[in-house]
């Protein structure tokens, strides 16, 4: 038996579920946390102390996902992303999980370095970043479901579902 | 228009139409024939 697929795909499991369940946290419970936390003056125990946490966790372990997703692909990586050869289901869900990857340390951790003020930031800059990253966010779970229909079905399913 | 992305729930329904659409994108253009 070759091992590695078997590894990498119990890695990118492991690491998808903690990225996923973490996107989902943010965005169903954490956003909403927040805004009744602010009303009562306890927001701060949320983002001192929770969300530097929870986004470590978070951006890294996106990363790791991604990397054992294309240890899983291997050589099939290129017909993957270019969409050929009978990998074109799993592909998309590369895409769009590429396109998360890139959304998570270009547009959220940027600007929610910003909002927490691990980096200099005026009010104005503050506001604009908390859009920023809300917007990201919400859009990756936007990709995160058709991304997981395609990872969960891209190749396993291909005979039911006709492609 | 509201931003659907503004709310939990119009953020999920984008999400689904995106799949539905995103499938038959692939059924008909990266597959067809196949």
């Amino acid at each position: 038996m070759d091992w590695m697929p078997a590894i990498a795909r119990w890695i990118h499991f492991l690491a998808g579920i903690t990225w996923i369940g973490l996107l989902y946290y943010f965005n169903f419970v954490q956003m909403a946390a927040l805004k009744d936390a602010a009303a009562d003056g306890t927001a701060a125990g949320i983002s001192k102390h929770v969300a530097p946490r929870a986004l470590l966790w978070f951006r890294w372990s996106a990363v790791v996902t991604w990397l054992a997703g294309a240890a899983l692909l291997g050589a099939n990586i290129s017909d993957a992303f270019l969409l050929r050869n009978g990998y074109e289901a799993i592909g998309l869900g590369a895409w769009l999980g590429t396109i998360m990857l890139f959304n998570v340390w270009v547009l959220i951790w940027p600007n929610q370095q910003k909002i927490l003020g691990m980096v200099p930031a005026d009010d104005t800059a503050k506001a604009k970043a908390r859009r920023v990253a809300m917007l990201a966010s919400r859009t990756n779970v936007m990709l995160s479901i058709p991304m997981l229909f395609f990872m969960a079905n891209g190749l396993s399913h291909r005979a039911v579902l006709g492609f | 228009m509201k931003n659907p992305l503004e709310s939990v729930a119009g953020t999920i329904i984008s999400g689904v139409i995106l799949t539905v659409v995103l499938v038959v994108f692939l059924k008909n253009f990266l597959v067809a024939g196949v």
